[in-house]
């Protein structure tokens, strides 16, 4: 483990004194000339960048009334400050979600409000400026967009659309972040962030196959790019490639083997995630997207069914329809797209699952709500069934389930320190302070209730999990996915 | 941050994996380890051996499973686990492994 100063867990969350400039340090590489390129992007800094910054921005806010709205209606109420996990577990102000914002806003100010144009100083406007610039590459680099403060704002203010906003300019002056931008590239490239080609998914499956039937005894296939098949599940390529993640894959085949119902992996969209939503770019969005419903199309599926990834399922639940609808070929009857906790929630209510929970004895559980689903979509048909449907699966896999404080799940809930482009090794530092919160939180059911487990759908949770939890004295292999505790709980081939 | 080895010279990344894959030696790997601290053992090189045959025919890192399930064939099955890889590579066997194999790093949400 990299030596890093990690915060110090007490009874309670505390609401730390300011820090200034205490991350100003804290930047991204910079996505070098290839990766801009492959996106669309000038490849460095263009000259008279600072005309085309702000052309840009106004072009951003005549395009999204919202984004007007959130810089124009803050009263500076103060009710946001102590809800940033970066906030918290930093102490720096400026991760305070209104000097985040203010950061963009005042220079939206200086440009395209009446005050700002002709009594900048009075109003807070600035210039565009180098030094600007620096300043929103640093800080709009240690937002996770997990739009918690926008839960608290009275006026519903959503900083991830500024900081969206703020990497989509950044980007179009040629100063792109290379983790998010590399990663996207390859998802054009070769069909996912991974860059994992055809056969070596194909080698990875059988692999699986092979694991399962050792350890059940049971053919459980994972079958890719079958033309007909009733299902195309699109999921995170971390799902293929890292644990816990391949245990929740491995889980997905199970239930599919138990409902019967015939399904496939695409190799031409081996990838849920799409990082776009991330720096703001709705071509690459858009792009990225219609991957899917290219594969979906080509293989005759009749539905769509997205795996355990936070941002993807904000990307399909909240913008598919628009972005690459209609999805008139699907099949009517089935929700378009479909969550696999959906799905797996939905076979279990019908007793189409036989699930033994003394599998997971060994368990304690809690379950972390994932930003993107907890606060930019839904599940199922009620209101709150995304807190619900993960949940309810987990209480048939598992006879110990603790739910984590009120206030830091469900809608509340605490970013896991990495979302939002943040996971990579040279933001470990922001990863670990900004876990702070959630690691509070976690302590307190450990310390009550023996918790040893906790559960998620989301690959970048799963990734951070793993890095951070060491850090806080907690085993690395703690973190799992939702769909592992299935995988062990399903009794395959067993009739109710 | 470029590496020397031998007195040559070899470009890498901010995060000192290499930048060109040909240029990797055996004596890389040792000089990438020994500036973690790590002393590569025999049971290091079956690891990075595999990664690069593995590479070499899929252009791309084994999944963590398929690592775990080989090294388990070659090295003994109590050894063949994530667990038993992070006592060898610390900072994780993915990234860790794939640096002194002279392989480029895994991306995404990983």
């Amino acid at each position: 483990m990299a030596d890093f100063e990690t915060p110090v867990l007490g009874e309670y969350q505390v609401i730390p004194h300011l820090k200034r400039d205490t991350m100003a340090g804290s930047k991204p590489y910079v996505a070098k000339p290839d990766h801009q390129k492959a996106l669309g992007f000038p490849v460095e800094l263009v000259p008279d960048w600072e005309n085309v910054a702000v052309k840009k921005l106004g072009e951003l806010v005549a395009q999204s009334r919202a984004l007007q709205v959130f810089l124009d209606s803050c009263v500076k109420c103060g009710a946001c400050t102590d809800k940033c996990h970066y906030y918290l577990g930093t102490s720096d102000p400026k991760n305070m979600p209104v000097a985040r914002q203010d950061l963009l806003r005042s220079v939206y100010r200086r440009y395209y409000t009446f005050a700002g144009k002709f009594f900048p100083k009075l109003v807070g406007a600035r210039d565009m400026t180098k030094d600007v610039l620096d300043e929103w590459y640093t800080y709009f680099h240690q937002c996770s967009q997990c739009r918690r403060c926008s839960v608290f704002c009275p006026y519903g203010i959503d900083t991830a659309e500024i900081s969206m906003a703020a990497r989509d300019v950044m980007d179009a002056v040629g100063l792109g972040q290379k983790y998010s931008n590399e990663v996207i590239g390859k998802v054009h490239k070769i069909g996912n962030n991974l860059g994992l080609p055809g056969p070596a998914l194909a080698n990875t499956l059988e692999g699986l196959e092979e694991d399962v039937k050792d350890e059940t005894g049971v053919d459980v296939k994972y079958p890719v790019d079958v033309k007909g098949a009733e299902v195309l599940l699109v999921t995170p390529s971390a799902d293929f490639f890292a644990e816990p993640h391949v245990d929740g894959l491995i889980g997905y085949g199970k239930v599919f083997h138990q409902a019967g119902i015939s399904w496939t992996l695409s190799s031409h969209a081996s990838e849920a995630a799409n990082f776009s939503m991330f720096i703001g770019s709705h071509s690459n969005l858009h792009r990225a997207a219609m991957r899917i419903r290219e594969a979906a199309l080509d293989l005759g599926v009749k539905r769509i069914v997205v795996g355990e990834c936070g941002h993807a399922w904000r990307v399909a639940y909240s913008f598919w329809n628009t972005l690459i609808g209609p999805f008139d070929f699907l099949d009517q009857k089935y929700p378009i797209p479909q969550h696999i906790c959906e799905f797996t929630h939905d076979l279990i209510q019908r007793g189409a699952l036989k699930l033994d929970r003394s599998a997971n004895d060994d368990k304690v559980v809690t379950f972390h709500d994932s930003c993107n689903v907890a606060r930019a979509s839904r599940m199922g048909n009620m209101p709150g069934g995304q807190f619900i449907i993960p949940r309810e699966i987990i209480k048939a896999t598992c006879n110990h389930f603790y739910d984590m404080a009120p206030e830091t799940i469900g809608e509340s809930t605490f970013c896991c320190g990495g979302g939002g482009g943040i996971l990579t090794d040279e933001l470990l530092d922001l990863r670990i302070k900004g876990a702070q919160p959630r690691m509070q939180a976690l302590k307190q059911v450990v310390d009550e209730y023996g918790v040893n487990h906790v559960a998620a759908i989301c690959a970048i949770c799963k990734s951070q999990f793993t890095k951070v939890l060491p850090y806080y004295k907690f085993p690395m292999d703690m973190i799992g996915s939702v769909h592992g505790l299935v995988s062990k709980a399903i009794r395959l081939d067993a009739k109710n | 941050m470029p590496i020397t080895v031998a007195g040559k010279t070899f470009e890498t990344d901010e995060e000192g994996y290499l930048a060109n894959r040909t240029d990797w030696s055996e004596e890389v790997a040792k000089e990438m380890a020994k500036a973690d601290n790590c002393d590569l053992s025999q049971n290091h090189w079956e690891v990075l051996n595999f990664l690069r045959e593995y590479y070499e025919e899929y252009q791309i890192a084994p999944a963590v499973r398929v690592l775990t399930k080989a090294i388990g064939k070659k090295l003994g099955p109590d050894k063949g686990n994530s667990k038993y890889l992070y006592e060898l590579f610390p900072y994780g066997p993915a990234k860790q492994a794939c640096k002194y194999a002279g392989l480029p790093k895994p991306t995404g949400c990983v």
